[in-house]
Formats: C-alpha cells, structure tokens, sequence
C-alpha cells in the first residue's frame, strides 16, 4: 500500500525532527540539530534492513519515491517564495559579504574532498 | 471572473502545483531551445523562482516572494519547511551507507570549517566597512554562516535590530548565491560524488541553498549534502555566541 511508504517517511521524519529538537535544547540552542539527518540515517536503515519481518514493498516504496521525486519542484516553490528584495536591499556589505563566503567556500570544497587521497 | 480568483485561494496548494508545473516546464523549454541543454532545466527553474519572487517582492512589498499573492499563497506551503524537509529525507532512500560512513570524517571537518570559514570572511567584510563594535562584528559573521544564526546569535550577544537585519541580509545573499552559482562551478570544482557533495553541504550550510544547488546538479547526491548541511545550522548557533564571539571580544 502507498500509504504504508508515505507514512514510514513521516515516522523518519517527525522521530528526525523531534530528537533533532531535544538535542538542541540540550546544548541550549534554539535551533534544531541535525533533525533532517537523523531522519535520513532512519529510513536508510530501514531501506537496508534484511529482517524477515520487515519489508519494504513494491507498493509502498513508492509512496516514498514520489517524495524523493517531488523534491526538485518543492525547490522550485521553495526558491519562488525567498525574500529576493530583502537579499538585495540589504545593502553593498551584505552582498560582498556574501559574495565573499561562497566563492571562497566553493575554492575549498576540491581541497577538502581531495585531503584523504592525497594523504 | 472573481468566482474564478476564489477558486484558485480556495484551492491555494492546487493552484501551486499548477503554477511550479507550468515553470518547470517553461524553465525546460528555455534550458532545451536556449542553451542547448547546457544549463539544466532545474537549474533555469530555480531562477526562473527567484526572478519571480523578486517581482512580486517589488509589487507586495512582501518578504515571501510569490506566496504573498492571494493565489498564489501555496507556494508558501509547498515550498515551505515542512514539505521540503519531508522530501528531503525521502532523497535518502537507497542512498548508500558506506558512502555516507566513508565521507563522514571529511563531512565533520568540513563542517566546521565551513561555519568559520563564513564567520571570518563576514567578519572580515564587516571590518573593512569600518565596523569596531565587537557585537556587530560577530552578528554579521553570523549572518554570512546561515540567516538562521544571524538572528539567534545578535540577540544572544545584544546586537542592535539594524545590524540584525543586515545579517539576515548577508545569509540571504549568500542562500540565493548557493542557489544559482552551484550548477555554474560543479565541474570545476569536483562536485559530483557523495564526498564532494557532503564536503559541499559542510562548507554552504544553508538548507535552502544547498538543497537546491545539489538538485540543479545531481538529484542523487541531494541526500549526502543535505546530511552535513543539516547540522550546520546548528553548529553556528553553538560557536559563533560563544568561542567565536569571544574571539572576535578579544580582538578588539
């Protein structure tokens, strides 16, 4: 059944979301700490699992695909939906502010994915 | 015609995926006839949303973009966190474990290097636009790490509301650069495995940002980038109030 996958993602996602909560507050910090990832490491579990009990039909897998397919136009909305004015009325400082942390980030990311390799 | 308009606010996340559809499709009709294919229809679609957020932030005076317009409001909720959070995990399904594990040390590094690396250059612009105030030294830099920690660490250190709305600036940009100059650099600079691209979500962070810049090059490596970068948030609301702030205390 569809429903059996779509609700697997939500059980993921809402534990994800909710532990991802509680740690926050542990570190006093009103931000959610890593909710989003817990719940990936979930349903990767529970995609990988071999347990005879437990298995992931044909049906069900694709109440989660249809999510994982869905992303890219939620993206689109999401982008449709930014402040935009906001980014470019706030001013010279704040463009070359971030201007500055995403070219030099972007110079970073061949040099720390190449570290290991070159070890 | 306004029984019409009342149908379209009454079915407000209908007419959403009516209107991301429609986009989607002109996006791919510009990305095929325009460029040849060469730059990718989601890409040309994920402007093509901010081109549009932009005009109806100068016709609403607004702060959601298109969602600010009556029939338009579902975007807000298609686009918003609890379904892009949703189908973010769902990316994860059939993503590979060991790839996760075996990128993981450089994710971590990358990580915090990435929340400082922010930190220092919106700092380092602040400074240079003659910034002393060590408050706002720090607020700025953590509006450069996510327009999350802007907000969260200003108020946590007593910054003014100007510079707080400075910083969420500065985290807009740098979202919205994300956004659009991922796909431009992914070949140069190597993004196209998992490694690269949980390297990819440690180093940008910001959610929104790196959600799309990663489905503008490769859907399949969504969920090792979004992996990092979920936790980077969150570590800029740890370091930038304290050890960073500190720093920043001491220096001047």
């Amino acid at each position: 059944m569809v429903i059996y996958g779509i609700a697997l993602l939500g059980i993921c996602t809402l534990i994800g979301l909710f532990a991802g909560k509680l740690l926050g507050s542990w570190f006093g910090i009103d931000a959610n700490v890593g909710g989003i990832g817990i719940a990936m490491l979930l349903l990767m579990y529970f995609s990988n699992t071999s347990n005879a009990h437990f298995k992931i039909g044909d049906m069900s897998e694709k109440g989660i695909t249809f999510w994982s397919m869905i992303y890219i136009p939620i993206v689109v909305a999401m982008a449709a939906k930014q402040n935009v004015i906001g980014a470019i009325d706030g001013g010279l400082m704040a463009l070359l502010a971030g201007i500055f942390a995403v070219l030099v980030s972007f110079i970073f990311i061949p040099i720390i994915s190449n570290f290991e390799k070159n070890k | 015609m306004n029984s019409f308009e009342d149908i379209l606010i009454n079915n407000n996340l209908i007419t959403a995926f009516v209107f991301v559809g429609l986009t989607v499709y002109f996006a791919y009709f510009i990305s095929e006839k325009l460029t040849n294919g060469r730059f990718h229809g989601s890409a040309v679609a994920i402007i093509l949303g901010l081109i549009f957020a932009y005009f109806s932030g100068t016709l609403t005076g607004g702060e959601k973009g298109v969602a600010d317009i009556a029939i338009l409001s579902g975007v807000g909720i298609l686009g918003g966190s609890m379904l892009r959070d949703f189908a973010i995990v769902a990316t994860a399904y059939g993503a590979n474990f060991n790839d996760l594990k075996s990128s993981g040390i450089a994710g971590i590094f990358s990580l915090f290097f990435g929340v400082i690396l922010s930190f220092s250059l919106g700092a380092i612009v602040a400074i240079t636009f003659g910034y002393d105030d060590p408050k706002d030294i720090t607020t700025i830099g953590a509006g450069t790490v996510t327009f999350v920690v802007g907000p969260v660490s200003g108020s946590a250190i007593g910054a003014s509301s100007e510079v707080i709305a400075l910083s969420i600036a500065a985290g807009l940009v740098k979202s919205i650069l994300v956004m659009t100059m991922t796909p431009l650099f992914a070949k140069r600079i190597g993004l196209d495995n998992p490694k690269s691209a949980m390297v990819f979500g440690g180093l940008m962070g910001t959610n929104s940002g790196v959600a799309a810049g990663l489905a503008a090059v490769d859907p399949k490596l969504v969920p090792y980038g979004a992996m990092t970068a979920t936790f980077y948030t969150a570590v800029g609301c740890l370091l930038v109030p304290s050890v960073l702030f500190l720093f920043i205390d001491l220096m001047f």
